[in-house]
């Protein structure tokens, strides 16, 4: 099963694209969502954010955020008793070209176990 | 009880005198009746049927009960001849019985009438001998009693008319069964009913006739509280008799031996003859009729698929006769063979021949239908000549149909339950009525239950119960008892309906409340 990972410090440095600053991954989950249809939780009531999609070669993979993560902090803002528009939110601001994030992901074999299920 | 009884002597023919009686027994091989439109009404020819597996006398029996119709007395002697060697034991032994079992029933049912009646006279009579016999006997030392005896005169009287029909409306309805024992509970009511009038007639024999009461009021009162008590007595019957079986208890499951059919009756508290008439009575309306032609494929087929084996004893001559039939049996089970396969195409084949030929007629008949026109009120009298009554008109528009409905019956293997008579019965029947040709046709489109053929399809009206528990025993979880008669018999099996529990529980109508779930995916 393996030892619990503890959680990660990742910091991202947005990529311009054209008038936005991207990321390159999605979230999903929040307080207002239904947490039972959350793939990656491991308590299906917990209603934290989630990275449900890194894509490739963006910065988010690069700097080495991965599938499943749930993300407590984002610059310091908490970020696990948050709507999804919050969440979303306070990942775009114009004003911050680098985000560091505070993540935490289930042990190794497990997130391999989930995403192949998802 | 139903007496064994073997074949001691009765001849052949004598038993034939009952035949007037029971027009229903005779006519099981009677599929070559003349009305037939088959023609196989004179055919001499064998009709195989694996059930009864008797068609020697099936020959014999149809040509002799024609001859019969006509002049029996005059064959007899010809009759002896060929049929005493192709009679089978078990026939015999059912004639037999017959006869036996219809002599011995007729008895019992009349002497349990003549008892009640006589118990009834006893019982309407006994007031009206307790009021008349003072004045009749001591009139001169009678005290006069004026409006208040007069009053309970009326009372008398009237009570006695509401027993009087009361127990006609009760107990003297048409007997519509023969059971093979006495109810219990009637039983019952006639020894109380008896029993009372009895210690009745004592104590007035006693204590009024013996030392001549002169209290004339007394005795018009005792002679009310008797007839009182019967009106008791009588609720007590009604109670007993009737409405303690309304509430159902018990599920009984019926099938039929042949095919498989089975439903379900819901029943109270009877006993095990009640209960089999009731089934019986439901028989005839629910179950389809019984089709001994549907039967003889499978036996045909199962034997073809054991014929090819045989059994040779290698080590010398054991007789062991079950180690021989489980061998035949494990070598039929790994045999590789297609009966399967060919069940199955005969039976595409056999569909498909059947839609088709239903197809034929329906269509046959909606075009003769079409020429069939109701003439309303005011044209009746323009066109005098060619006016048909019903009869007339199903006459006329039955040849056109005709072929392809004897077709498609052949095919259903349902032709010998249609004559042609009927046939054209039921066409004026539906043509005076009005109805459409698909309501005509459905009576021949499948088989429906035994009701709805003429009598002597309906083969035999004499059952026998079978049952291990005394049948006059109430109803029973468990209980299983089969119902013969001479083609197939129905076994029955009782179910009790469990006991429910039944709470409730109460919503209340604000508390119904709905939200909406997302699981919205953003990129950032």
């Amino acid at each position: 099963i393996g030892e619990p990972v503890p959680p990660q410090r990742v910091e991202i440095h947005k990529l311009r694209q054209g008038e936005n600053l991207i990321l390159g991954f999605s979230i999903g989950g929040g307080i207002d969502q239904d947490p039972s249809q959350n793939p990656f939780s491991e308590d299906k009531t917990d209603k934290g954010i989630y990275v449900t999609r890194v894509s490739e070669g963006g910065p988010a993979e690069i700097a080495g955020l991965q599938i499943g993560d749930k993300i407590m902090q984002v610059n310091g803002w908490d970020m696990t008793m948050v709507t999804h528009d919050q969440a979303r939110k306070r990942l775009t601001k114009r004003s911050e070209e680098v985000v560091r994030l505070l993540v935490t992901r289930q042990s190794l074999q497990k997130a391999v176990q989930q995403s192949m299920l998802s | 009880m139903d007496t064994e009884s073997t074949y001691s002597g009765y001849s052949y023919y004598s038993s034939h005198s009952k035949k007037s009686h029971r027009p229903g027994e005779r006519t099981r091989e009677r599929h070559k009746s003349p009305r037939n439109k088959d023609g196989r009404g004179s055919e001499k020819s064998v009709t195989i049927q694996a059930p009864t597996g008797e068609p020697l006398l099936a020959n014999d029996s149809a040509r002799t009960e024609e001859v019969q119709d006509d002049n029996w007395g005059e064959t007899t002697t010809a009759i002896t001849g060929t049929s005493e060697h192709s009679i089978s034991q078990e026939d015999i032994a059912r004639i037999s019985k017959d006869m036996e079992d219809s002599v011995g029933l007729d008895c019992k049912r009349y002497l349990g009438l003549t008892v009640a009646s006589f118990l009834g006279l006893l019982v309407f009579l006994t007031p009206v001998a307790f009021i008349l016999l003072p004045p009749i006997l001591w009139r001169e030392e009678l005290e006069p009693c004026g409006t208040i005896c007069e009053g309970l005169f009326i009372s008398v009287s009237f009570k006695l008319l509401i027993l009087l029909i009361g127990t006609w409306a009760l107990f003297f309805r048409k007997q519509r069964a023969d059971v093979p024992r006495v109810f219990v509970f009637r039983a019952l009511l006639l020894v109380l009913i008896f029993l009372f009038v009895v210690s009745y007639w004592l104590f007035y024999g006693v204590r009024i006739l013996d030392s001549r009461d002169r209290n004339y009021q007394g005795i018009v009162q005792y002679a009310v509280s008797l007839v009182d008590a019967l009106l008791f007595i009588h609720y007590l019957a009604i109670i007993l008799l009737e409405l303690r079986q309304l509430q159902p208890m018990f599920t009984l499951q019926v099938v039929r031996s042949t095919d498989g059919e089975s439903r379900f009756y819901s029943l109270g508290h009877l006993s095990i003859q009640r209960a089999a008439l009731v089934v019986l009575e439901n028989y005839y309306k629910d179950f389809t009729i019984y089709n001994p032609n549907l039967l003889t494929a499978s036996k045909f087929r199962a034997a073809k698929h054991m014929a090819g084996l045989k059994v040779y004893n290698v080590d010398g001559p054991s007789n062991n006769a079950t180690g021989q039939s489980r061998a035949m049996i494990a070598a039929a089970a790994r045999r590789r063979d297609s009966s399967h396969n060919e069940l199955y195409y005969e039976e595409a084949e056999h569909e498909r021949r059947v839609k088709k030929r239903r197809a034929r007629l329906v269509v046959a008949v909606e075009e003769a239908f079409l020429h069939i026109q109701r003439l309303q009120a005011e044209e009746q009298q323009k066109a005098p000549g060619e006016v048909m009554e019903p009869r007339e008109a199903a006459q006329a528009i039955f040849p056109s149909m005709a072929r392809a409905l004897q077709r498609y019956l052949r095919a259903t293997r349902q032709q010998h339950f249609h004559s042609m008579e009927s046939i054209l019965q039921h066409l004026a029947c539906c043509i005076t009525n009005g109805m459409t040709p698909k309501a005509f046709l459905e009576r021949y489109l499948s088989a429906g239950p035994t009701l709805q053929y003429d009598k002597e399809r309906w083969l035999s009206t004499q059952w026998r119960l079978i049952s291990d528990e005394a049948v006059t025993n109430g109803l029973r979880d468990g209980i299983v008892f089969v119902l013969k008669c001479l083609d197939f018999s129905l076994v029955v099996n009782v179910k009790k309906i469990p006991f429910i529990v039944l709470s409730e529980e109460f919503i209340d109508p604000k508390s119904h409340k709905f939200v909406l779930r997302l699981q919205s995916e953003t990129s950032v």
